[in-house]
């Protein structure tokens, strides 16, 4: 199963490649990754998604806890909560087609936030299986280039993942 | 207030944390501070020959007192060198400091002469490590770095210092920090109430109860509990290899250690038992064999200080998290005026265990006779008697290593000091020297091969200069034995590469060194030989015996099978 880990890690320099080197170390997966300071300027906060069985990401948990720069992480597939992913598109938008891809950015409540005679580019978020559809969707028009940030989550309600 | 340089708050630091000998190789990156090292007489430096040396000295010191064992080596190949007696402290969990000389700050990054990312070569081998960013903050991070070593499961800890921040010409204010805090790293300091009390029920329910003791109990100085449960239970325990000496081997309820070449009786014990009650062992995979055909009928009570090592490769009934000591104590108290549900189920137990003893009683190997070469194993034995049982042990790698665990008997922890996770060869010689050195009263004994000892013989030198007596005992065969014996059960005896062809004359050798070295080429020199070697503690005697290379471990878990599944010599099985 997939699962989203939040981690606030300690903003020092090195931590995020101990976080990362775990992972290739003891053969855990990657799917995505992203990593940012937070309000407190002595933490970032990274979010991974990773796939594995229960006893995987019992290990992963667990192994992560153990590094000296985690100071606190949630699985948040745990709970409630929300997933959000940023993605950014450039789409071949010649002739007809620069209509059926305006059309279509509506559909998916995207924005177009630069344009060329030949070219939009698209903003979207959403969780991943939104943006995964809409690259599908564009995919017969022309996809000349792909940015997404990886995922990144919150808990629903009240849950807070702080100090 | 003291304004001190960034070296001598190095040299100021080791002193007040109380350490008294370091190890470690001198370069430019770490001058500054060898300069202020030179300029005090309280800590010590033993002066190695190779980097690697160091690491294991400082190791086996740290194994046999329970302190931290430090290091100082300079950047680039002196930190690199360090690299495998770091990972051999991280598999066994072993409290160790090393502090890396680094080129000056302004440098890094820039592939300078002698330069090496040694907190990126060092990640995945350390418990943590730390990149010293300006003077100031030496003394509170060498402090996280001694607390970090030492606490929770121990390890080795990595600190590198750029040689700007050791410089003489600037000074900071210099205070000891008795106590540092690291908001993410809390050790748990006992075990969930709720859980112990559940193992406890569960020990005095069972029928077939076996402890299975690690390095655990021997890290946290739990042996003394241990011993208290296990006798008050009067359930058989076996250990780890690691764990040797946490029970006193000699004990009827011992079964000796157990795994791929652990004893008959241990493995059978384990594979039959309806409980075990693992503590401060990782069910590493040279213990469980086939973890799908791991000890098919047992309820599993796993107690261990790591989270990470529970359910990791066996899954624990009952998972308890918590340092050895507090738990065992905690179990002692609950168990306080109960008896066992089962009265007949324990001696019934014990019978089987005993007819498993008995059948290989007197079997275990065929003994030499006189004007043969000797066995290996018959070495082991006459060393344990001569020494009575009570010397430091190290080994290195292999058949050796395998042959001295089987047949000397530790009765006390913290004696048998071997690279149980790592399996590092060239470990021994320099760990009984780092053991010596400051346990220089204790008769020390260095069991190795021709194959291992040739990898940190360098050491001679150290030894020499500091004259510190150990005892080396090498179990000549001519062979890469482990190897070969895979060779042998594995590859049709196709002897790839385990023939060592041409061998040093090892008492040239030794004599050139400047000590003593004997031979002993047949079963009857034997004797006089050891009496000889062991006359007096304070010389460091080399014993070179010819022993027969067509030996084999025995016994052997069969790849792939269950506890049970062994060869028992060359021609039986179970």
């Amino acid at each position: 199963m997939r699962h989203i880990i939040s981690i606030l890690l300690e903003n020092e320099p090195g931590a995020l490649s101990r976080v990362v080197g775990l992972f290739s170390q003891r053969n855990f997966n990657i799917e995505t990754l992203n990593v940012a300071p937070t309000e407190d300027p002595s933490l970032s906060r990274l979010t991974v998604t990773t796939e594995g069985d229960d006893r995987v990401i019992e290990q992963i948990t667990k192994h992560l806890n153990k590094l000296i720069d985690v100071v606190k992480l949630v699985d948040l597939t745990e709970g409630n909560h929300i997933e959000r992913e940023l993605m950014l598109v450039k789409v071949k938008a010649l002739g007809a087609s620069r209509d059926e891809v305006k059309r279509t950015v509506d559909i998916f409540r995207a924005q177009i936030v630069d344009v060329t005679p030949s070219v939009y580019t698209v903003q979207i978020t959403g969780d991943a299986g939104k943006l995964d559809a809409f690259v599908q969707a564009m995919a017969p028009i022309g996809i000349l280039e792909v940015a997404r940030t990886g995922v990144s989550g919150i808990s629903r309600g009240d849950k807070i993942l702080s100090l | 207030m003291e304004l001190l340089s960034g070296a001598d708050m190095i040299a100021r630091f080791l002193q007040d944390e109380g350490v008294e000998r370091i190890y470690g190789y001198p370069g430019g990156a770490a001058l500054h501070i060898y300069d202020a090292l030179f300029r005090q007489d309280k800590v010590k430096h033993i002066l190695v020959r190779h980097e690697q040396a160091a690491t294991h000295a400082a190791d086996g010191y740290a194994r046999a007192s329970g302190k931290p064992g430090t290091v100082l080596v300079t950047s680039g190949p002196g930190a690199t060198n360090a690299v495998t007696g770091i990972a051999t402290a991280y598999m066994d969990s072993i409290p160790m400091v090393v502090l890396c000389g680094q080129v000056a700050s302004h440098l890094i990054g820039e592939d300078a002469f002698q330069e090496t990312d040694i907190v990126g070569v060092t990640r995945p081998i350390v418990k943590h490590s730390f990149a010293i960013k300006h003077p100031s903050e030496i003394p509170e991070v060498l402090k996280k770095a001694y607390y970090l070593a030492a606490t929770g499961r121990p390890g080795p800890v990595v600190v590198d210092i750029p040689k700007d921040m050791t410089a003489p010409t600037e000074r900071y204010e210099y205070v000891y920090p008795k106590k540092v805090k690291i908001r993410s790293y809390n050790p748990v300091t006992r075990g969930h109430s709720g859980q112990i009390k559940k193992a406890v029920d569960m020990m005095l329910k069972a029928r077939r109860p076996v402890f299975y003791t690690g390095g655990g109990i021997v890290t946290s100085g739990a042996s003394e509990n241990l011993t208290a449960l296990v006798k008050r239970l009067g359930f058989p325990i076996t250990t780890t290899l690691m764990g040797i000496g946490s029970y006193p081997q000699t004990d009827a309820q011992s079964l000796g250690w157990l795994g791929m070449h652990g004893s008959y009786e241990s493995n059978m014990a384990m594979h039959h038992a309806d409980l075990i009650i693992a503590i401060g062992a990782r069910f590493d995979d040279r213990v469980t064999n086939n973890t799908s055909k791991f000890c098919p009928t047992a309820k599993i009570v796993h107690v261990d200080i790591d989270p990470s090592s529970i359910s990791k490769t066996v899954r624990a009934d009952v998972p308890i998290v918590g340092p050895a000591d507090s738990v065992i104590n905690e179990m002692i108290s609950l168990l306080q005026g109960r008896e066992m549900a089962n009265a007949e189920a324990l001696p019934e137990w014990w019978t089987t265990i005993d007819g498993w003893r008995a059948e290989r009683e007197g079997k275990l190997y065929e003994a030499s006779q006189p004007g043969e070469r000797l066995k290996p194993q018959e070495v082991i034995e006459a060393v344990y008697h001569i020494t009575r049982g009570e010397a430091f042990v190290t080994t290195d790698v292999g058949q050796h290593q395998m042959f001295a665990a089987q047949y000397y008997k530790f009765d006390k922890p913290n004696r048998w000091i071997t690279s149980g996770g790592l399996g590092t060869m060239g470990f021994g010689f320099p760990a009984a020297m780092g053991i010596k050195q400051n346990f220089p009263d204790d008769v020390v004994v260095c069991f190795t091969g021709e194959g291992s000892f040739q990898m940190m013989m360098q050491e001679l030198s150290t030894c020499k200069q500091f004259g510190t007596g150990v005892k080396i005992i090498n179990l000549n065969n001519g062979t890469l034995g482990m190897v070969r014996q895979w060779q042998d059960l594995n590859y049709k005896s196709r002897h790839a590469h385990s023939y060592v062809e041409s061998l040093p004359d090892f008492q040239k050798l030794i004599e050139a060194y400047g000590f003593t070295a004997l031979k002993v080429e047949h079963h009857d020199e034997l004797d006089a030989a050891l009496e000889r070697t062991f006359a007096d503690n304070d010389e460091l005697v080399f014993l070179d015996i010819d022993v027969d290379p067509r030996e084999h471990v025995y016994p052997m878990q069969v790849p792939l099978g269950a506890m049970r599944d062994m060869l028992l010599s060359k021609t039986e099985r179970t």
